[in-house]
C-alpha cells in the first residue's frame, strides 16, 4: 500500500534521504527509528504526502503521488490515520468534537455511539468535553490516536507518539497501536525508544527500520 | 438562489464551526462592509439625480427659444413678418409661431393682473421658435435678425442648459465610477480582513488538511463567514444611507436643481441591489484569497 522505489528526499540541495526502497504491505508494523534530525520524520511526511519526493518512485495505495491532485491527496488522507508528537487539535472544540473532525470535514454523519465508544477505548470518554489545552500530555496524544483512526483508516502513521510520556503511559498507548494492528491496520511508529520496541516485539511481530547514514535499512534482531 | 440560501443557512454546520469565532475582524468587516455600503448608496443617488438633471435639461433644451420684436405700433407686423420670413429660411428649426395677444395675457398676468388691457399697451411681440435636434446657429440668427429686423432680439433662453446638461452627464459618470471604486476598495478590505483571519488559523487548515479535509471544505469555512459579514453589514449601511436620503429636507422644482440628491420612485429599489451585490464580492474576495492560502499547505 506504500511502495518506495529508489526515493531520495533533498532540502535545499543537500540529500537528508536516499535510495530508500521499501513496501509496506497490509496489516504489517513496523518501527522507524535512527538518531534524531536522521528523517524519521520527512520519510513519515512522505508517506502521507506532505512532501513529495526529489527522486524515485513514491506510491501510495497504487498511485504515484506526483500525479496526484488537491482533492486526491485529501482522500489519501482519509485512509492514513496520523499522530504526530506535538499533535495539533481546533482549541476551540470538544475533544469530542475534534476526535469526530474527519467525519465532520468529509461530510460525514457522526455515530455518536461509536465515538463514545472510541473515547472509552482511548480512556477518555470523561474528558469528552473538555477543550485539547485543557489536557495533559497523555491524553493529547490518546485524543490524537482516536482522531487518526476515527475515519477507520488502512494505515497508521505515528511520530515519536510517546515523546512526551512516561513508561506507563507509553504502553498504553502502544498497546492501542498493537491492538489496532490486529484489526488488520499497517501501523508505522517513529520512535527512538529503544525499551519501547522491544516490549512490542514481544506481542507483535514488528520489524524495525533505521535510518542511518541518508539510507533506510531493515534492522536486524539485535534489539 | 437555493443553493445560495443553503450555503449562507450552513454556519452552524460542520464548516461554520471549525473556524473559531474572531470577535474583533468580524465587527471590522461587518463595519467596513456598513461604511462602504452607506457611501455606496450616495453615490447611487448622486449618479440616479444627475441622470434625472441631464434627461430633464436635455428636453427643456429642445423647448422655446423666443424672439422679441420691440417695434412702434405701425411697424410691428411688418417686423413680424419680416422675421418669420427669416425664420422660415434658417435651419434648425422645426417650427415658430408668434405668441397670441390672450398667451401674451397670460404671461403677464402674475405681474399686472387679470385686468391688464393688453391691447392698449406697447408690449414687444414674442415668437415661439422650437428647434430640431441639431439646434440653430444662434450666433448666425442673431446678425441675420440685425441686419433685416433691427428690433428682433433672439433670447435663446436655453442654451446656457448645454453646458450644465454636460455637467451633469459627467457628474453621472463620477458616480458610477465612484461605485466602482467602493466595490474594489470593498473588495480589497475584505481580502485583507480574509487574509488575516487565515494567516491567524494556520493551525486550524494544516489540523483539517491533515484530517483529509478537501479545500473546498476549507474555503467554505472562511467564505461562508465573510460572506456574512459583507451581506449583513452593507444591509445595515444600505439602510442608514435609504433614511438618511429620505430624510433630507425636502426641496420644491426650483431648489431640486442643487439638492434633487435622493431617489424617485421606483429608484428605490436600486440600493437594495448593494447588499447581495456585496455579498457577491466579499464571497469572490474571500474565496481567491482562501484557494491562494492553500496552494501553500499541501
Amino acid at each position: 500500500m506504500i511502495e518506495l522505489q529508489n526515493v531520495a528526499m533533498s532540502y535545499g540541495g543537500s540529500e537528508l534521504l536516499s535510495e530508500m526502497t521499501l513496501k509496506l504491505v497490509p496489516g504489517s508494523f513496523h518501527f522507524l527509528t535512527g538518531p534524531s534530525g536522521a528523517g524519521k520524520t520527512t520519510f513519515l511526511k512522505l508517506c502521507y504526502a506532505e512532501l513529495l519526493p526529489s527522486a524515485g518512485q513514491l506510491s501510495l495505495f497504487g498511485s504515484d503521488v506526483r500525479g496526484l491532485g488537491r482533492d486526491e491527496i485529501a482522500g489519501l488522507r482519509q485512509r492514513i490515520g496520523v499522530v504526530h508528537q506535538d499533535c495539533q487539535f481546533l482549541d476551540h472544540l470538544s475533544v469530542a468534537e475534534n476526535v469526530a473532525l474527519p467525519l465532520n470535514a468529509t461530510g460525514r454523519n457522526v455515530n455518536e455511539g461509536e465515538l463514545r465508544e472510541l473515547l472509552s477505548w482511548v480512556g477518555l470518554r470523561a474528558q469528552a468535553e473538555a477543550l485539547p489545552p485543557q489536557l495533559s500530555g497523555g491524553e493529547r496524544q490518546r485524543a490524537a490516536l482516536a482522531r487518526a483512526v476515527m475515519m477507520s483508516p488502512d494505515v497508521i502513521l505515528a511520530d515519536e507518539p510517546t515523546g512526551n510520556l512516561d513508561w506507563e503511559m507509553s504502553l498504553r498507548l502502544l498497546s492501542l497501536l498493537i491492538e489496532l494492528n490486529k484489526m488488520g491496520k499497517t501501523v508505522v511508529i517513529a520512535t527512538h525508544d529503544l525499551n519501547l520496541i522491544r516490549t512490542a516485539k514481544k506481542e507483535v511481530a514488528a520489524r524495525v527500520l533505521r535510518i542511518a547514514n541518508r539510507h533506510l535499512q531493515l534492522a536486524g534482531a539485535d534489539l | 438562489m437555493r443553493v445560495a440560501l443553503a450555503f449562507l443557512r450552513g454556519d452552524l454546520s460542520a464548516a461554520g464551526r471549525v473556524v473559531p469565532p474572531t470577535g474583533f475582524t468580524a465587527r471590522l468587516t461587518l463595519l467596513t462592509a456598513a461604511a462602504m455600503a452607506f457611501l455606496a448608496v450616495f453615490a447611487l443617488a448622486l449618479s440616479l439625480a444627475t441622470g434625472r438633471l441631464a434627461d430633464r435639461w436635455s428636453e427643456a433644451l429642445a423647448r422655446s427659444a423666443t424672439i422679441r420684436i420691440s417695434a412702434p405700433a405701425e411697424q410691428m407686423q411688418a417686423q413680424v413678418q419680416a422675421v418669420l420670413g427669416v425664420l422660415s429660411t434658417t435651419p434648425g428649426i422645426a417650427s415658430y409661431r408668434p405668441l397670441e395677444p390672450e398667451e401674451m395675457k397670460a404671461l403677464l398676468g402674475p405681474w399686472f393682473g387679470p385686468d391688464l388691457p393688453v391691447d392698449s399697451l406697447p408690449l414687444p411681440q414674442l415668437i415661439e421658435v422650437t428647434e430640431t435636434a441639431k439646434g440653430i446657429d444662434a450666433e448666425g440668427l442673431r446678425l441675420r435678425l440685425a441686419a433685416e429686423v433691427p428690433g428682433a432680439v433672439l433670447d435663446d433662453h436655453t442654451r446656457w442648459r448645454r453646458p450644465l446638461v454636460a455637467a451633469a452627464e459627467r457628474l453621472r459618470m463620477l458616480g458610477l465610477l465612484s461605485l466602482v471604486l467602493i466595490g474594489g476598495a470593498m473588495a480589497g478590505m475584505i481580502t485583507l480582513a480574509a487574509q488575516a483571519a487565515l494567516a491567524a488559523n494556520g493551525q486550524v487548515i494544516r489540523v483539517l488538511r491533515l484530517v483529509g479535509a478537501r479545500d473546498a471544505f476549507i474555503a467554505k469555512a472562511f467564505v461562508r463567514r465573510f460572506t456574512l459579514r459583507g451581506l449583513a453589514g452593507a444591509a445595515l449601511g444600505t439602510g442608514a444611507g435609504m433614511i438618511a436620503i429620505a430624510l433630507l429636507p425636502a426641496t420644491d422644482e426650483a431648489g431640486a436643481f442643487l439638492t434633487g440628491l435622493g431617489f424617485a420612485g421606483a429608484g428605490w429599489l436600486w440600493p437594495l441591489v448593494i447588499p447581495p451585490l456585496a455579498a457577491v464580492v466579499a464571497y469572490g474576495a474571500t474565496r481567491a484569497a482562501a484557494l491562494r492560502m492553500l496552494k501553500g499547505i499541501r
